[in-house]
């Protein structure tokens, strides 16, 4: 059994975001990158298979610019056995990735594809699922536990009122969800290993997707700032404020 | 024009956010129509009927969806969408899980989690946590979006007497199979929906202090949440988590204890009206956010806050 994960590099969790004055984005230069939090459960999870003997193949793949690459190679170094980086320029939204992930799953043929649950920089929440009606498999999101079966898995979703578990047919997408397990660290010998382990370089435009985006980003701006509050010295003075001042109880 | 809302129900009653979303939906075009596809599911059909900004309920009523699968829906939706321009639907686990896959269906590119209609095509969305919001317009013929619920009032639901179209299911998909919910059951308010909330975080250290939390919720009549903290350390169930991948919530009152305040956490809470801080940390992220802060041992505070709230003659409800 093969499995795909995709894999997105992002600005990391911890940085603080800054938009960018003329109101065209955020700013990245310079700013530290890191794997999109919710990849590195679907990374996990794939490898904690493959090492249960139920899978013989994991791939990572990511679409993006060339420095993308290291996401995928984070991946190699966590017990991904190869790699592809789909190299595309510029904005690219989650329709086109679930287009270019469905030319890689035409090529490798796997039989799970997992993915983290949504990408921390658009927060979408689109692609796993996107992918999942392009090839019209089913999809199992936001999961929390993944029970691999003979021709099936039993997966846990984290929904609003609480868990559910259904049951699909292989071949099948997972979108992960943060509690699905602990992500590894990477060992430094096997950081250095994963730099032997190949990634396959793809041009999107070689895939023959159109990938020009349908949305188009009139200005990104900062959120509305929330006025200064201040401190309280006791209990007394907060329930007083609570209920004199701000007139919430 | 108009748009086709997809409601969210448990075959008996229509979900709140529903109510939302139609809001946002009549913002975008005034021809609503709503699609409730269930099993047995006359009563939602009759209650979204009477809601005055829908103009026509559309009913699919068939065994097959008795519970919710992504691909059913999709199915049905698919099929209706040549007569709209827009389709809307919550942005909860529910409109998160089925959207993406009617837009990919139909070629469009989704406009994920609105907190406003600035016109038809033209929409605001938080990106990053929260931490901006973009404009964004889309230049697809149908346009899929979903909405986030806190941002919009939900519709009234009385006086309104819309015409209830019965259509045929569809096909019912052989790859996915619903097999088990484990909804937890309570009577406090909806967390979504609350008008005060209190939520613990790691501070907490365990499960057994969370009924410090209990006891100022039970007071206030609040919903409990908590960070990610908390719940990843097994405190509280996942149902219970605030945040940039948990719920939003943006309540009248908002308690946060023990939270230290994450970018993550803050992104599903500092819209509330009125924040609260309970940490002895006071260096905090969680205090920039709060309008009051109280920097003391949460073991004390909370205690303490709960005598103080039962020395009050009057507590709003």
């Amino acid at each position: 059994m093969k499995i795909l994960v995709a894999v997105k590099r992002v600005i990391d969790y911890n940085v603080q975001i800054r938009v960018k004055e003329d109101g065209s984005g955020v700013i990245t230069d310079n700013v530290k990158m890191s794997t999109n939090p919710p990849d590195d459960n679907a990374i996990e999870e794939a490898v904690k298979i493959k090492e249960a003997g139920k899978a013989s193949e994991v791939i990572a793949v990511t679409v993006g610019e060339e420095k993308a690459q290291e996401t995928v190679r984070k991946a190699l170094a966590v017990g991904a056995d190869r790699g592809i980086l789909v190299k595309v320029d510029g904005v690219i939204e989650p329709l086109a990735v679930s287009k270019i992930l469905q030319k890689i799953v035409d090529k490798e043929k796997p039989d799970l594809v997992f993915m983290g649950k949504q990408a921390i920089d658009d927060d979408c929440n689109q692609t796993g699922q996107m992918l999942a009606a392009l090839l019209n498999w089913p999809q199992a999101t936001f999961a929390s536990k993944i029970e691999v079966k003979e021709k099936s898995l039993e997966v846990t979703r984290e929904i609003d009122e609480g868990l559910e578990t259904i049951e699909v047919k292989m071949p099948s997408i997972v979108t992960c969800d943060l509690r699905l397990n602990e992500p590894r660290y990477a060992s430094l010998p096997n950081i250095m290993k994963a730099k032997k382990k190949p990634i396959e370089q793809i041009n999107a435009t070689d895939l023959g997707v159109d990938t020009k985006p349908r949305i188009e980003q009139i200005k990104v701006e900062e959120p509305p700032k929330r006025k200064a509050g201040i401190k309280v010295a006791s209990v007394e003075e907060l329930v007083q404020k609570l209920k004199n001042e701000a007139k919430v109880i | 024009m108009s748009v086709l809302l997809i409601a969210e129900h448990n075959n008996k009653e229509v979900k709140p956010f529903t109510l939302n979303a139609i809001s946002a939906a009549s913002q975008i075009n005034e021809e609503v129509h709503v699609v409730v596809i269930g099993s047995g599911s006359d009563e939602v059909a009759k209650s979204i009927s009477q809601v005055p900004n829908v103009k026509k309920v559309i009913h699919v009523n068939n065994s097959i969806y008795e519970n919710y699968l992504a691909e059913n829906y999709t199915s049905v939706v698919v099929k209706l969408s040549s007569n709209y321009s827009h389709i809307v639907c919550s942005a909860n686990t529910f409109g998160k899980n089925l959207m993406p896959r009617i837009a990919a269906l139909l070629d469009v590119s989704q406009v994920s989690d609105i907190t406003k209609v600035i016109s038809d095509d033209t929409y605001l969305r938080p990106i990053y946590a929260g931490n901006a919001f973009a404009t964004v317009k889309s230049t697809d013929k149908i346009k899929c979006v979903t909405i986030r619920p806190t941002s919009f009032d939900p519709a009234p639901t009385t006086g309104g007497s819309a015409e209830i179209q019965n259509v045929e299911a569809e096909k019912a998909t052989e790859i996915s199979k619903f097999l088990k919910k484990e909804e937890i059951k309570s009577d406090r308010p909806e967390l979504g929906t609350a008008r005060v909330v209190v939520s613990g975080g790691r501070g907490m250290q365990s499960g057994e202090n969370f009924k410090l939390i209990t006891a100022v919720a039970d007071k206030l009549n609040a919903a409990i949440g908590a960070s990610r903290a908390a719940v990843d350390a097994g405190y509280i169930t996942n149902d219970h988590q605030v945040g940039q991948t948990g719920k939003v919530v943006v309540p009248d009152l908002y308690i946060a204890v023990g939270i230290s305040g994450a970018i993550q956490h803050l992104a599903g809470m500092k819209e509330s009206k009125v924040i609260v801080a309970i940490n002895k940390d006071g260096e905090a992220p969680i205090f920039s956010v709060a309008d009051y802060g109280l920097e003391a041992d949460l073991f004390d505070a909370l205690p303490k806050f709960l005598e103080e709230l039962n020395k009050l003659n009057t507590i709003q409800k």
